[in-house]
């Protein structure tokens, strides 16, 4: 773990991140304006240095309120997909026969449905979602991508002969795959888990945007760029800040994802 | 030894051209009948999922109706008869997908205009833009990786990686607000920062209103793209085989494009055709972000609105192209895969 | 020809190519992968390079086409291929001589015949890029050539795809490829690894004619010592990044004369007499590890301070044969039959472990043995022998419980006072005594250990398991068990992907004894590993047989090591045992044609001195 430090992007993207959390869940100590004061006119530059957004609210404030909704789905989501696609993934390379061809078949299915798609299907029948909803929702759509690559992660190491030996020997299938194939993809999966934040926060800033958030009028960076976006031309910021952030966010995650990635393919070898 | 003999190959490649025709055309007929009928399943599937999803998980009268549910019950009962909500569930089921399947899309649940006529003029203009998107993807992700392999480790290869990796994980409505900011709005001010299109008019008659919305798509697909071919083509000129071409005395560029090339092509296909699935997805946002007049805003407009009808259709219809992207991209992999190719004979 | 006329011949004409004091670095450390390498190549003659994995011998063979592989570079010497200076030519000039002056084989044609391109074009690519000939010629020139490699030479052979052939047939395209352009100099990489002996045995018969035919002086690179014996002229012997001796080649294995050459030569089994092997301690150094002086003083026996302190030069011990060695003068004369040993007594009593009988075998649809019958005692070694597709493997598996597609019966007996019992199919099918009485060693032991998990956890989990020992006693008694394979208890912290081959082979065995087993199954054990190692493990389980009282069922395709380990021999082909018996009257008297070929086409160290067109 210790050379994971030497990498540059790990390096950069755990700093970007590290960053971004931290405006997230600190923010709110430091916001000089409640998350729905009003401080001043609608788009103007009244209020701190961000001005002010379409209800005459303080940009910054809300930009240090907004992140903690955006950073807790996401990372519930992401380990509601990982946990449940990685375990199907893994169980269908290890199991092989007609579980592996159910598993995979149900996911072609699921697969054959973009995941925002699928979100706005489900959102179409419940407006107003809890928040849990898009916890699960988001999740869920990553079930099925997930379970793909950890089935192609664990399907080497199934065939390796060190399976055969522990099968040889009596051990249990579930021991098998917790203690003799779970190390070897722990990297990997890991990779997968960065790469998967970086769609989360995409797709939950997503359905902000589109104006379906659990809790409408709430500071949050995917729901602000909705809300001031038709105001770029005179009042930027109050779309720029939240989309910046998100950005910064992304690249920083995915930096990490990929460091991992490149990591995971050099201990393959 | 002179008397050295060749050990028999497969049974199938020694036979004349001639008599392999006819099986090689059947070959293919029922590996096409094989895969349609997956697809049909996976469709049929698909369409369990739209219809519980949309029926199952709420009333979507109330949904459709709002506060008017309350106050205004012919209106409910006239919803109710226009969802064949009286049916039993699985009756209704059905019913909806005899009449998907024989063309009748039913009628708008907010407007009542037929769902075909609704859907007719924005499924057009959204099969253009996917279409610009993808013709230039393809050139632009090749050429930026084939620059970059031919490059390799030069700071040309690595600015290239980190602008890609970079891109690669930014959500595509980011990119387009950003895209937005600089060409329309706060920098320069060349471009339309929304779509507007006059009624009658389709998109291809406003070309400079579509270069942001293909800018954007090209932005968040090309990166992606050009990373994982660059990988591939990295790991083909490593290969034993191009080693061998370059120890036969073969020039560099002619490996690269004899050599190389052919081999990634498959994982070129693979993976330009997963990039076209998402890019059936990731219009919406973009689509959303612009104004554009395709399905992408028409389903988020449906969707806020609860149109089922609408959405159900424009979902079945995203998932079609999806499967169809899909086995295209599989017939097309076997076709320059030659163990593959000669395999569907054996 | 004769080698001894041959030889005599070269010495008057000229080398056709030739390497001098040639030294290739790693391009980042400049440390070393080749240095001062002097060879020279005559026309119509084969050079035979022997070396293990990390000799640098692969880096040597390229080197003379003017060739690193990415990282490394060519730092130093001459390299001189019919009269170019190749490093003092600009890349454009060296890549027209390439492919047709100096042609390459590469070690696995399999990947190296571009998958995607008809093999037609791929032989047509290298004429057309030299513009060698008119079109018609070219034609007229590959279909000339493919008898001559032993391929047929109609067009529709000649579109076919590389993976429509079969692996005898990829290796004489690779061959035709090379021979096309008529090239004076040929350099071929281990061209016939994982080849079947009868295939081999042809492929490299023609290479000799052909290089002999167009006069071409070849450069043939392997780890087979038996292989070189039968097709070099000359043989140069490389370890760690140097020469260590170079002579004629039956000169060379009559009276070696470098320790490692020595030491090589005994760990190889004889297909004619057994030997007991023994191994080389130690591991060969890497680049960067490679100690200073002599680089064998680490594993030689002879070595003494001077040994460590200088480079040795070249000695002259006969004309043309030299050995780079302080102490070649301390060396004894060479008789390999000290170390014979005695075939095994037919008349020994036997108490049988385990009974197959009727053994079936599918995979899928398909049967692939077929009413297999054998038993095995304790101690004993019965050895399944043939070529790949033989069945071996898969009968070996069906034993372990790994492969449960079978009828018949196998009767087992886990302990030597109670009465034999039927093993179920699959090994979680059977008695925790069962599974603990069969223990299964396999080919590849990269494969075979967890490289996540430690040495010590690898060698506890079946301890306990079967309840023989468990926490402190267990740490213990894999301290013991890693003594009883010659390995240090400072392994038991490690985790396997830090071992070399030999160290995780070992391990493995460990693991399988550790169990207490009745029966080992060995599995092509050797096969993936250097030749020095296949000799120490090969000693290792002939101890650990005797030692214990285990009957072993050692599957491999090599003949000879059957002679060395086995006391009785089942030779499969196609699914079927088509003679069985034991090793000295199959070996000596073989009844079945197929046996008699195997035995015929099996490369041996006498192949240097009978006459050397016979393969």
């Amino acid at each position: 773990m210790r050379t994971l430090a030497r990498d540059p992007k790990i390096v950069i993207g755990g700093i970007l991140t590290l960053l971004i959390v931290l405006l997230a869940v600190l923010g709110p100590l430091f916001a000089p304006h409640g998350e729905y004061e009003v401080v001043g006119r609608p788009f103007t530059g009244e209020g701190s240095f961000l001005g002010t957004d379409y209800l005459g609210q303080d940009v910054w404030s809300r930009v240090l309120y907004g992140g903690q909704s955006v950073l807790i789905t996401a990372v519930l989501a992401t380990a509601l997909g990982v946990v449940i696609g990685g375990l199907l993934g893994v169980t269908a390379a290890y199991a092989g026969g007609w579980l592996e061809e159910i598993l995979m078949r149900t996911n072609d299915v699921f697969l054959a449905l973009p995941q925002i798609l699928v979100t706005l299907l489900v959102l179409s029948a419940v407006h107003e979602p809890a928040a849990w909803i898009i916890v699960l929702l988001v999740g869920l759509t990553h079930v099925p991508r997930v379970a793909r690559v950890a089935r192609g992660v664990a399907l080497p190491y199934v065939t390796q002969d060190f399976v055969l030996s522990a099968e040889a020997l009596g051990e249990s299938r579930a021991r098998i795959v917790i203690a003799e194939l779970g190390p070897n993809l722990v990297v990997p999966m890991l990779a997968e888990t960065g790469l998967r934040l970086t769609y989360s926060i995409g797709m939950v800033a997503a359905i902000g945007f589109l104006g379906f958030s659990s809790d409408v009028g709430a500071a949050d960076w995917g729901q602000m760029t909705n809300e001031n976006r038709l105001a770029l031309l005179v009042q930027p910021w109050a779309v720029l800040a939240p989309v910046l952030i998100i950005a910064l966010f992304t690249i920083g995650t995915n930096l990490i994802a990929d460091g991992l990635g490149s990591r995971a393919a050099k201990g393959a070898e | 030894m002179s008397t050295a003999y060749a050990p028999a190959g497969t049974p199938t490649a020694g036979r004349p051209t001639a008599r392999r025709r006819p099986s090689a055309t059947r070959a293919w007929l029922q590996w096409l009948l094989r895969r349609l009928g997956l697809a049909v399943l996976t469709l049929l599937a698909v369409s369990l999922l739209v219809f519980l999803a949309t029926s199952a998980l709420g009333d979507p009268v109330r949904a459709i109706l709002g506060r008017d549910y309350a106050v205004s019950p012919e209106r409910v009962e006239q919803l109710r008869q226009t969802l064949h909500l009286d049916q039993h569930p699985v009756q209704r089921y059905l019913t909806w997908l005899v009449d998907l399947l024989t063309g009748h899309l039913g009628v708008s649940a907010v407007n009542g205009l037929p769902v075909a006529e609704l859907i007719g003029g924005p499924v057009l203009n959204s099969a253009f833009l996917v279409l610009i998107v993808a013709v230039l993807m393809i050139p632009l992700a090749l050429g930026l990786a084939l620059i970059q392999a031919r490059t390799r480790g030069s700071w040309l290869d690595n600015t290239i990686s980190g602008i890609n990796l970079a891109l690669a994980g930014v959500p595509e409505f980011v990119t387009g607000i950003l895209l937005v900011a600089l060409f329309s709005t706060s920098v320069f001010r060349l471009l339309p920062a929304v779509t507007v299109i006059p009624p009658g008019q389709m998109a291809w008659n406003r070309p400079s209103s579509m270069i942001l919305p293909v800018a954007t798509l090209v932005l968040a697909i090309v990166p992606y793209l050009a990373r994982i071919l660059r990988a591939n083509l990295g790991e083909a000129m490593d290969s034993d085989y191009a080693e061998l071409a370059r120890l036969k005395g073969i020039p560099e560029n002619r490996v690269v494009l004899r050599h190389v090339l052919p081999n990634t092509l498959v994982p070129t296909i693979q993976v330009t055709a997963l990039q076209l699935a998402w890019l059936l997805g990731g219009v919406v946002l973009v689509e959303y972000l612009f104004n554009y007049p395709g399905i992408g805003a028409l389903l988020v407009d449906s969707v806020r609105n609860s149109d089922f009808p609408v959405v159900q259709a424009l979902t079945m219809l995203i998932a079609a192209a999806y499967v169809v992207v899909n086995l295209i991209a599989d017939a097309l992999s076997i076709l320059f895969t030659p163990r593959a190719r000669t395999g569907m004979v054996a | 020809m004769s080698t001894v006329d041959a030889a005599a011949a070269a010495a008057d004409e000229a080398a056709v190519a030739q390497t001098v004091g040639l030294r290739v670095e790693l391009t980042r450390s400049g440390i070393d992968v080749v240095d001062d390498l002097n060879l020279d190549l005559y026309p119509g003659h084969i050079l035979g390079l022997v070396g293990e994995s990390g000799s640098g011998k692969t880096t040597a063979g390229t080197a003379l086409l003017g060739y690193a592989r990415t990282g490394a570079t060519i730092a130093g010497g001459r390299i001189t291929v019919a009269g170019h200076d190749i490093r003092s030519l600009s890349p454009a000039r060296v890549r027209s001589i390439r492919g047709v002056t100096i042609g390459y084989v590469p070690q696995d044609p399999n990947s190296a015949l571009n998958p995607a391109i008809r093999i037609g074009d791929q032989l047509r690519e290298l004429l057309d890029q030299h513009r060698i000939g008119t079109p018609a010629e070219r034609t007229a020139r590959i279909a000339e050539i493919m008898p001559a490699v032993g391929l047929p030479g109609d067009p529709a052979f000649l579109r076919r795809y590389p993976h429509q052939l079969s692996g005898g047939q990829v290796q004489r395209v690779a061959l035709a490829m090379v021979f096309l352009p008529r090239p004076q100099v040929l350099v071929l990489d281990e061209p016939t690894t994982g080849l079947d002996v009868t295939t081999q045995a042809m492929v490299l018969s023609s290479l000799k004619e052909l290089c002999a035919d167009f006069s071409v002086a070849a450069l043939y690179v392997t780890h087979d010592l038996a292989v070189v014996a039968t097709i070099a002229d000359r043989v140069a012997v490389m370890y760690a990044g140097r020469l260590v001796e170079m002579g004629p080649t039956q000169e060379l294995f009559r009276a070696p004369a470098h320790p490692y050459t020595r030491a090589l030569l005994q760990s190889i089994p004889h297909l004619h007499r057994p030997y007991r092997l023994t191994g080389i301690p130690g591991r060969t150094p890497s680049p960067g590890n490679r100690p200073s002086g002599c680089r064998f003083n680490d594993r030689c026996e002879l070595a003494e301070d001077a040994c460590r302190a200088e480079e040795p030069q070249p000695v002259a011990v006969k004309t043309d044969h030299w050995s780079r060695c302080r102490r070649t003068d301390a060396l004894g004369p060479w008789d390999p039959d000290s170390r014979a040993g005695q075939d095994t007594d037919p008349d020994r009593e036997r108490s049988v472990v385990l009974t197959v009988t009727d053994l079936n075998i599918f995979h899928g649809r398909n049967q692939v043995v077929h009413d297999v019958s054998f038993d095995l005692a304790a101690p004993e070694v019965v050895a399944l022998v043939g070529e790949s597709g033989s069945g071996k493997t898969t009968i070996s598996r069906a034993v372990a419980g790994l492969h449960t597609q079978r009828t018949g019966s196998l009767h087992l007996q886990t302990d030597p006072t109670g009465e034999p019992a039927e093993l179920a199919r699959s090994a979680r099918n059977r008695t925790a005594a069962q599974r603990q009485a069969v223990q299964y060693i396999f080919q590849n032991p990269y494969q075979s250990l967890n490289p996540r998990r430690t040495v010590e956890q690898i060698l506890v989990r079946p301890l306990e398991i079967f309840g023989i020992a468990s926490g402190r006693a267990a740490r213990e008694r894999a301290a013991e068990l890693l003594d009883s394979v010659q390995l240090g208890e400072g392994l038991l912290r490690l985790r396997t992907n830090r071992l070399s081959g030999g160290e995780r082979q070992r391990v493995a065995i460990a693991r399988a004894l550790a169990c207490r087993p009745r029966v080992l199954v060995c599995d092509e054990v050797t096969s993936a590993l250097d030749v020095s190692i296949q000799g120490s493990i090969t000693e290792l389980l002939t101890r650990i047989k005797n030692k214990h009282g285990i009957g072993m069922l050692f599957v491999t395709h090599d003949l000879a090591l059957v002679r060395t380990i086995a006391d009785r021999v089942l030779v499969l082909n196609r699914g079927r045992v088509v003679e069985s018996g034991l090793v000295a009257q199959v070996l000596d008297h073989p009844r079945d044609p197929y046996t008699q070929s195997l035995i015929a086409h099996t490369p041996t160290l006498t192949g240097a001195f009978d006459a050397s067109g016979s393969a």
